[in-house]
């Protein structure tokens, strides 16, 4: 059986499991339809030309998760961001697990989207936020219809989190191969702020497909920082959708770390419902052996005096692909718009390939937009001018590819996680100096 | 300390250096003059390790030990310091800790420990006053929109930080003011002992008013066609490359 016909039938299974009497019952209902009429997309769809979902979708994977397994803390420390106090939201398997959460309802609602559909107080908040930003395609719409566990996240008006909120799905290899489907909803009112870092990780080399859908309503000069650490085995694969509505005079930047992963399918869609908005895309990839990474984005500008910067760099090794697909759509009332993209790359090895592709779609005629990609190789001039005073090839070439790199770096807000993803990116170049550039 | 033989270096098979001789010792200082497209930064790249020169014939002897196959870090580890004619700006990585990369690489390789904080910054502060270097250039990108001033002073920097037995300074005064030429001088003339030597790659003169060579040899179509002491160098200034040209084609 395909994996498309295994979902299709799990389906009321699912749902006799699960909740049937959720509230979002309908929703799915229409979602598992969507998703049975589209199926997985194809290469012959432009926006998946240069990604093939063949070599993930074969494998026979457990569809939704029947039973709890425990870790112990030891186990996942070394995958958070342990030494900063954190309220956490960790999932093991597709299951909660409160044992390694720290969740909280004072002020603020730091919880998990099971318990918010549950519960009579919550609901009318989740009914009139969730699925409301999504795209109807094919793999949101599957992650909708199996939607039942993520973070629920509410922030009050004017409130300011002190404490970012790690997000993290753990796989523990107990099936030997495991799809799962978070479903994140979150909700920052006027003048809140929140920082998120978002994380999937598997700890055994079984196979894992993750098909995550998040959700962040943004109020007015509400600020959002978004990070994403991706630094997965080398089988698991992820594809992630993000959609983030805007409100007036809000910030909102998500910052995606791309290191580890078999494949990796970043669908990060900004919409601008409010004037003089900011939004801020930034990526660093490094990625070889047989890596594949995807990232496409999409800034929406539908109201004047808006801003919206895209950086993206990427570093590729071995035989690995990138692919940048980033669409700027200007709509015609968004007048003042500053709309900047930027995606820089560098092969180091001849058999790895990058495939970028800005779109502009421009409908006001006082705007002011630029894009620019670039596909390079490091420069041999620099690299001999820094053996020359004593520097070692590898080091030298692990320098220069960070310190190209390291403008991305910049505009991250907890030092931290700054010095986490420093040290992922020397290992991942496998040599140890400090980047304290 | 530095002697080469023979030494024959092209480039994507086009023949550059075409039997160089040359011997350097302890404690002296080198000129090499000639005019453009004689050979000089090739050979200067060539004794630093640059690997796209490859080298059919001859050889380099450092401290008696034959040096081709070393890689420019090994070389480097070794005392050979080159002062580039154009050095690259490495955006993203500044002055400062491009210099700790490099003395604790270089530490790594003689099997010392790092370079304790304090000790770096001490040192940092004693070279860099030594070439009237501010604070704030040494937080900068390396060479990223240095005048051609700042990159010579900063390659002397360089040189004072990691002391080398062996220093090429290829056309270091090319660019450069008189207080910018006067300073670079100057730290070269502080650094210079009995132990090290100096290679001064120049196409004038000028330089050699201030960093005073014991021997100045002419290079000219990849060949050490002349030497001569100091009065040499006067002798080029005033008269061109013309009559050497003529010398050599006779």
């Amino acid at each position: 059986m395909s994996l498309k016909d295994k979902l299709v039938t799990s389906f009321l299974a699912f749902e006799n499991q699960t909740d049937i009497d959720s509230p979002i019952h309908e929703i799915r209902v229409e979602a598992i339809k969507e998703f049975e009429e589209k199926g997985f997309p194809s290469k012959k769809e432009e926006s998946w030309k240069y990604t093939s979902l063949n070599s993930v979708t074969k494998e026979d994977y457990s569809v939704f998760p029947k039973k709890e397994y425990a870790l112990e803390y030891k186990d996942v420390k070394p995958y958070l961001i342990h030494d900063i106090e954190s309220y956490k939201i960790i999932f093991i398997d597709g299951k909660y697990s409160s044992h390694l959460s720290e969740t909280t309802h004072d002020k603020i609602d730091v919880c998990i989207l099971s318990s918010a559909l549950a519960k009579a107080k919550y609901n009318d908040r989740v009914m009139s936020y969730f699925n409301k930003i999504t795209n109807k395609d094919s793999l949101t719409s599957l992650n909708t219809a199996f939607s039942s566990e993520g973070a629920f996240i509410h922030i009050p008006k004017g409130t300011v989190v002190e404490k970012p909120i790690q997000i993290i799905n753990f796989v523990t290899g107990h099936e030997s191969a495991l799809m799962l489907q978070p479903r994140n909803l979150i909700i920052v009112d006027d003048n809140a702020q929140l920082q998120v870092i978002e994380r999937h990780q598997s700890l055994t080399d079984n196979a894992v497909l993750t098909n995550v859908v998040s959700e962040v309503f943004a109020g007015n000069n509400a600020v959002i920082d978004w990070y994403k650490i991706q630094n997965d085995k080398q089988n698991a694969s992820l594809i992630d959708h993000t959609f983030i509505d805007q409100k007036r005079d809000s910030n909102c930047s998500v910052h995606t770390f791309t290191f580890g992963g078999k494949l990796v399918r970043n669908n990060l869609n900004f919409f601008q419902n409010g004037t003089h908005v900011e939004s801020t895309l930034k990526g660093v990839t490094i990625i070889g052996e047989k890596q594949h990474v995807d990232h496409n984005t999409l800034v929406h500008h539908i109201e004047p005096n808006c801003e919206s910067h895209q950086d993206y760099k990427g570093i590729f090794n071995d035989r690995s692909t990138g692919v940048f697909n980033g669409k700027v759509v200007v709509e015609k009332e968004a007048q003042k718009t500053n709309a900047f993209q930027a995606n820089n790359n560098i092969l180091i090895s001849d058999k790895a390939t990058v495939n970028t592709k800005p779109q502009l779609e421009i409908f006001a005629d006082d705007v002011k937009c630029s894009h620019g990609c670039t596909i390079g190789q490091l420069d041999e001039n620099a690299l001999f001018y820094m053996q020359s005073r004593g520097i070692p090839v590898k080091e030298a070439k692990a320098l220069l590819m960070y310190a190209f790199a390291n403008n991305v770096l910049e505009s991250v807000r907890i030092p931290e996680i700054k010095q986490r993803v420093k040290s992922l990116i020397a290992n991942k170049l496998g040599v140890n100096i400090g980047f304290d550039l | 300390m530095l002697k080469i033989n023979n030494l024959h270096a092209s480039v994507e098979d086009k023949e550059i250096l075409k039997g160089v001789n040359l011997e350097v010792k302890p404690g002296e200082v080198h000129a090499i003059m000639g005019p453009n497209g004689s050979g000089k930064s090739t050979l200067s790249s060539v004794i630093a390790g640059k690997e796209e020169y490859e080298v059919s014939e001859g050889e380099i002897l450092f401290e008696n030990e034959n040096i081709d196959e070393l890689s420019a870090e090994e070389r480097a580890h070794k005392g050979v310091f080159l002062s580039f004619q154009y050095p690259v700006e490495i955006p993203g990585v500044s002055v400062t800790n491009f210099m700790k990369t490099a003395i604790n690489e270089s530490r790594k390789a003689k099997g010392l420990d790092e370079m304790p904080a304090k000790d770096m910054l001490k040192l940092i502060k004693e070279k860099s006053e030594l070439l009237e270097i501010d604070r704030k250039f040494l937080s900068r990108s390396l060479n990223e929109g240095f005048s051609g001033g700042e990159k010579k002073r900063n390659e002397i920097f360089q040189m004072a930080m990691l002391e080398p037995k062996l220093a090429i300074l290829d056309e270091t005064d090319s660019g450069l003011d008189i207080d910018a030429l006067r300073i670079v001088a100057n730290g070269v003339n502080k650094l210079k002992n009995e132990n090290n030597a100096v290679v001064v790659i120049t196409h004038y003169q000028r330089l050699l008013d201030h960093i005073v060579p014991d021997f100045v040899h002419v290079l000219y179509n990849g060949k050490i066609v002349k030497s001569g002491t100091k009065e040499l160098a006067f002798e080029l200034e005033e008269k061109g490359y013309d009559w050497i040209k003529e010398e050599v084609n006779k």
